[in-house]
């Protein structure tokens, strides 16, 4: 076992009903990298990151994270790994204050015990929740809720951060922000998947790229130096993969 | 005029009761979406619980009453468990039928251990007048029920906005996903709801039957005042069932007032329909349309 990998899919199946959605996908992610995922609408991305994060069970295929098994785990118990993740649309909880959005990141016991000292470092971070602290989130900004739902993951003190589609829908000037943070954090030793509709930009700001087409994976490689026309190709399906 | 001002503090004061008896619908509704069919006979057999402890084994009344809800709370956490949470992720349907058999299973379990005969708890303090002047008058059980009404919503409120399990709660009410993804195993979270919901239903019920006569039959007429103060007061919305359950109470007595006493529960409803028309959601709903 690689210790330098934190994450790796093996093989994995998984279906909704009878539909097969991602067929045989395996991937690793290192340790203190940026790592994305690209692929058109209906790749299967976000099928695959709620199945790592054990919302889906794969049907086959097996989900290790830092040399432990966690396939089929429940996903508070993979939460309390250190795994984390702000879901696609944000999904902040509309109903509750900045404030309690932070605590319920923080639900964990392990992290429950630190979530003061999380909080501060959360507020340091993006000095604009601790202005809108007593707010409730559905008045926020589409940035301000990605940023509320990037943070509501560092509230559970994690060693990975998944986020799908980090980007959807926000303004060129939200969107570098936030790929600032995630430098950011990514600087403090926390390693990041991601997810970006835009491949040029998803690119651009990881360090080892998938590309997912129908439910597979087609294509790997350092950012850098994935032939950007091939990529194009997979991402709109001309489909000399399939 | 006294009998207006009698009225409307009678109207106030049943509104705290039928609060006490729509909230934990209104809880199970704002946490799971789930119209729970058997809340009111949930209600009626606590009801004969706390008569049964009472009456045929001798317990003192405070203390039937823990009895009852721990029994309760035991009740409601194997049918969420057991029931309910086997069901509920394949949409409404399903977990309605199974709290519609739970009901009809507790209506005729009560019926063959009770017949149809009428009950009442009625404590010594229910049917005294604690309050007595020229204009009102005021009983001790609608006293009662309007005083534990009120401490079961500041306790429920206290519980969903200060506590860890409370936000827990709520935050599974706003997004069951993104609930999960912070670490909440949602499915507990419901059966605590439901255990929490019981708990209140045990009170309503005890509340009840302190304060009406009651039968094995009779969950169904509390389901149905469940409903108007859930739906007056906007569902899932804790202080919403206080203010649905006022108005519901004003909107009865007042309408006997005005119209007759015959006319008491439909000019409850016909008022119920008219906010429905103004405020499809309720007054205070928290729901948002997903
Ligand atoms: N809950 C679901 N039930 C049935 N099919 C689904 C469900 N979620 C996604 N799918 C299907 O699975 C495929 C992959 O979807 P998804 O993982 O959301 O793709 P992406 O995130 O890449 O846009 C799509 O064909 C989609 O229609
Ligand atoms: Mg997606």
């Amino acid at each position: 076992m690689n210790k330098d990998i934190i994450l790796s899919v093996e093989d994995i199946d998984v279906y909704y009903g009878d539909f097969l959605a991602i067929h045989n996908v395996s991937m690793n992610v290192k340790a203190g990298t940026i790592t994305s995922i690209i692929g058109a609408n209906g790749a299967g991305k976000t099928t695959l990151l709620d199945t790592i994060m054990g919302l889906n069970k794969p049907r086959k295929g097996k989900i290790v994270f830092e040399g432990e098994d966690i396939t089929g785990m429940r996903t508070s118990a993979i939460v309390r790994k250190g795994l984390s993740m702000a879901p696609e649309g944000s999904m902040v909880f509309e109903g509750m204050s900045v404030k309690e959005n932070l605590l319920m990141g923080a639900y964990a016991p392990k992290s429950r015990k630190m979530r003061s000292e999380l909080m501060e470092k959360v507020f340091l971070l993006f000095p604009v929740l601790k202005e809108k602290e007593n707010q409730l989130a559905t008045f926020l900004s589409g940035g301000q809720r990605q940023m509320l739902a990037i943070a509501r993951t560092i509230m559970s003190n994690p060693k990975l951060i998944i986020c799908d589609e980090i980007s959807l829908g926000l303004a060129p000037v939200i969107i570098n922000d936030i790929y600032d943070k995630v430098k950011e954090i990514n600087e403090t030793g926390i390693t990041f998947l991601i997810i970006d509709q835009e491949v040029q930009r998803s690119i651009e700001h990881s360090d080892y790229s998938y590309v997912m087409v129908s439910g597979s994976i087609v294509l790997q490689g350092v950012a850098s130096e994935l032939p950007e026309d091939e990529v194009k190709d997979a991402f709109f399906g001309i489909n000399k993969y399939a | 005029m006294q009998l207006l001002i009698q009225s409307i503090i009678t109207g106030i004061l049943l509104g705290g009761l039928y609060a006490a008896i729509g909230v934990g619908m209104s809880i199970i509704f704002g946490i799971m979406g789930l119209t729970n069919i058997a809340h009111g006979n949930l209600m009626i057999l606590s009801a004969f619980f706390v008569l049964i402890f009472t009456t045929a084994m001798g317990v003192n009344l405070i203390s039937s009453i823990l009895i009852a809800i721990v029994l309760m709370v035991i009740i409601g956490f194997l049918f969420q468990k057991f029931l309910v949470n086997a069901v509920i992720d394949k949409g409404d349907t399903p977990a309605l039928l199974v709290t519609f058999g739970l009901s009809i299973i507790i209506q005729n379990i009560l019926e063959i251990i009770f017949g149809a005969d009428a009950r009442s708890i009625r404590s010594n303090f229910a049917t005294v007048n604690v309050v007595d002047t020229e204009y009102f008058s005021i009983s001790g059980a609608y006293l009662t029920n309007f005083i534990v009404a009120i401490l079961v919503i500041a306790a429920l409120t206290l519980i969903f906005n200060k506590t860890d399990i409370g936000r827990a709660i709520r935050a599974t009410s706003d997004n069951t996903k993104a609930a999960e993804l912070m670490g909440v195993h949602t499915k507990f979270i419901f059966a605590v709801a439901m255990a929490i919901a019981m708990v209140t239903a045990c009170i309503a019920g005890f509340l009840v039957g302190n304060t009406f006569v009651f039968y094995p039959y009779s969950g169904t007429q509390y389901l149905i005042i469940a409903f108007g103060v859930v739906v007056i007061g906007g569902m899932g919305s804790i202080v919403g069932t206080l203010l649905g359950g006022m108005i519901l109470g004003l909107a009865q007595l007042l309408g006997a007032y005005f119209f007759g006493t015959g006319n008491q529960i439909l000019s409850g409803y016909i008022f119920m329909l008219i906010i429905l028309t103004i405020k499809p959601d309720g007054l205070l709903s928290n729901k948002k349309r997903a």
